[in-house]
């Protein structure tokens, strides 16, 4: 039986993994291949790096940590932030990532969703939506630039139209929930994992191993994301799992 | 010792050979007859279309000389879709007339049915039926990673080592002779996968 997905993210800037500490912003938490390999041990079932630097030279940094840890690290791993066209995609496959996350540039230029797919195989394309609730309380918005600028589309519509274009898998954030730690938004979910036919992974909220449960009975999500609750060690993965399997949900153990 | 991986002159193989050199396993990634024939076993490996893949092939008139060389007895992995296209043919790419895959095993790749999320993306469970040389040390239960819209039915299923459930039994390993199939990445399937390609690696010997 497929088994749900735990898939930790770490933050990477210049080539280290960052962690945000209020009042003192970005703080140095290690280095990326330790800690893929640590999550790894842990029984994590995908790996993702978000590249949150904004200079050419720190991109660079990025494809030398991939190639490190594609070199130690035998699951699969997903690179995604900044990228921008196909020879962004070529180079981090390359390099030996697994699949690549597209956001702003998919919602700018949907055909680089099709042509990137043609290319390398649905598989290795993730659409990434960033979605908020509508003020009106009718649905949710896609946000891009890192969730800051709304560009009018709907999210449900959006997550069937990167479908249609190619994508393998959706990567959704709910803006709302992100950082909370009060659990997923599991309507959202819900409303996009029935509206596709592709595997859907949840991120955005996750604070305790009940939230996980319900992202995956509530939710209907193929897979779960989350940071800082396994970055700063409050949540174990092994743990996790077991209390999902002790839940009745299938997991990798 | 050293594992061709046939070049369909698209795709991502990197994480394969990265896996292959983990266990120090040397490659070369290559559509050419010689390098080929001169390697000790020769891997397709899962990525690409079937359409283009097969039509590669075509192109390089690489169809006899795998065929051939599976005949001498040469070790034949292949991968996702390498292992789909040892057969007859494949519903993938819906072209008329459809592209025909190496026949060496009997059958034809169809698409997953309806009703089922696709790709079938994720760690799912092996259920071994024979105990085939690739899948020493695996024991049934074992994890591993598959992501694949199109799935191999009407194989001959003497030849199937293990089955994975996705609402369809999937054949998860195939196994004729020197002719290794797998539908899952084993390159991406952690220690299972590390297991398995190390099996690989005894067999080349």
């Amino acid at each position: 039986m497929l088994s749900k997905r735990i898939i930790p993210c770490l933050d990477v800037k210049d080539g280290r993994v960052v962690k945000g500490i209020s009042f003192l912003g970005l703080v140095d938490a290690g280095d990326p291949v330790e800690m893929a390999g640590r999550y790894n041990r842990e029984g994590a079932d995908e790996l993702v790096f978000l590249d949150i630097t904004a200079s050419s030279e720190g991109r660079k940094a990025m494809a030398e940590v991939v190639r490190r840890t594609a070199a130690e690290v035998f699951i699969p791993l997903t690179v995604g932030g900044g990228i921008a066209g196909l020879e962004d995609i070529d180079r981090l496959l390359h390099a030996g990532a697994d699949k690549v996350s597209l956001n702003t540039a998919a919602v700018l230029e949907p055909a680089l969703i099709g042509a990137a797919a043609r290319k390398y195989g649905c598989q290795c394309i993730v659409a990434a939506v960033d979605a908020k609730r509508k003020a009106d309380r009718n649905g949710w918005e896609v946000y891009i630039y890192g969730g800051k600028k709304p560009v009018g589309l709907d999210a449900v519509d959006w997550c069937k139209q990167v479908e249609q274009l190619g994508a393998g898998e959706i990567l959704l954030t709910s803006i709302d929930c992100d950082g909370k730690k009060e659990g997923y938004d599991l309507e959202l979910t819900a409303k996009v994992a029935e509206s596709v036919g592709i595997p859907v992974i949840a991120s955005g909220g996750a604070g305790t191993s009940a939230d996980f449960y319900h992202v995956f009975q509530k939710g209907k999500a193929d897979a779960a994301l989350a940071a800082s609750l396994f970055h700063y060690g409050k949540l174990e993965i092994r743990e996790l799992k077991r209390y999902l399997q002790t839940s009745g949900i299938a997991v990798r153990l | 010792m050293k594992l061709a991986i046939v070049d369909y002159g698209a795709g991502n193989i990197y994480s394969l050979e990265k896996a292959l050199w983990h266990i120090g396993v040397e490659t070369v990634v290559t559509s050419e007859r010689r390098v080929l024939e001169g390697c000790s076993g020769i891997v397709l490996p899962g990525v690409a279309a079937f359409n283009d893949a097969a039509l590669r092939i075509r192109d390089h008139d690489l169809s006899e000389v795998l065929r051939r060389q599976v005949k001498e007895g040469k070790l034949l992995l292949g991968i996702c879709l390498g292992m789909q296209l040892f057969f007859e043919e494949s519903e993938e790419g819906g072209c008329v007339p459809r592209t025909e895959g190496l026949g060496l095993l009997k059958g034809k790749v169809v698409r997953l049915p309806e009703g089922l999320k696709v790709p079938h993306m994720g760690w799912n469970t092996l259920e071994i039926t024979k105990q085939g040389r690739a899948l020493k040390g695996i024991g049934s239960g074992s994890f591993s990673y598959f992501v694949h819209s199109y799935y191999a039915s009407a194989a001959e299923t003497d030849c199937i080592s293990a089955t994975t459930d996705y609402g369809v039994q999937i054949p998860a390993v195939l196994e004729k002779d020197n002719v290794v199939g797998m539908q899952f990445h084993p390159e991406k399937s952690g220690e299972t996968g590390m297991q398995i390609l190390k099996n690989i690696k005894e067999m080349l010997k």
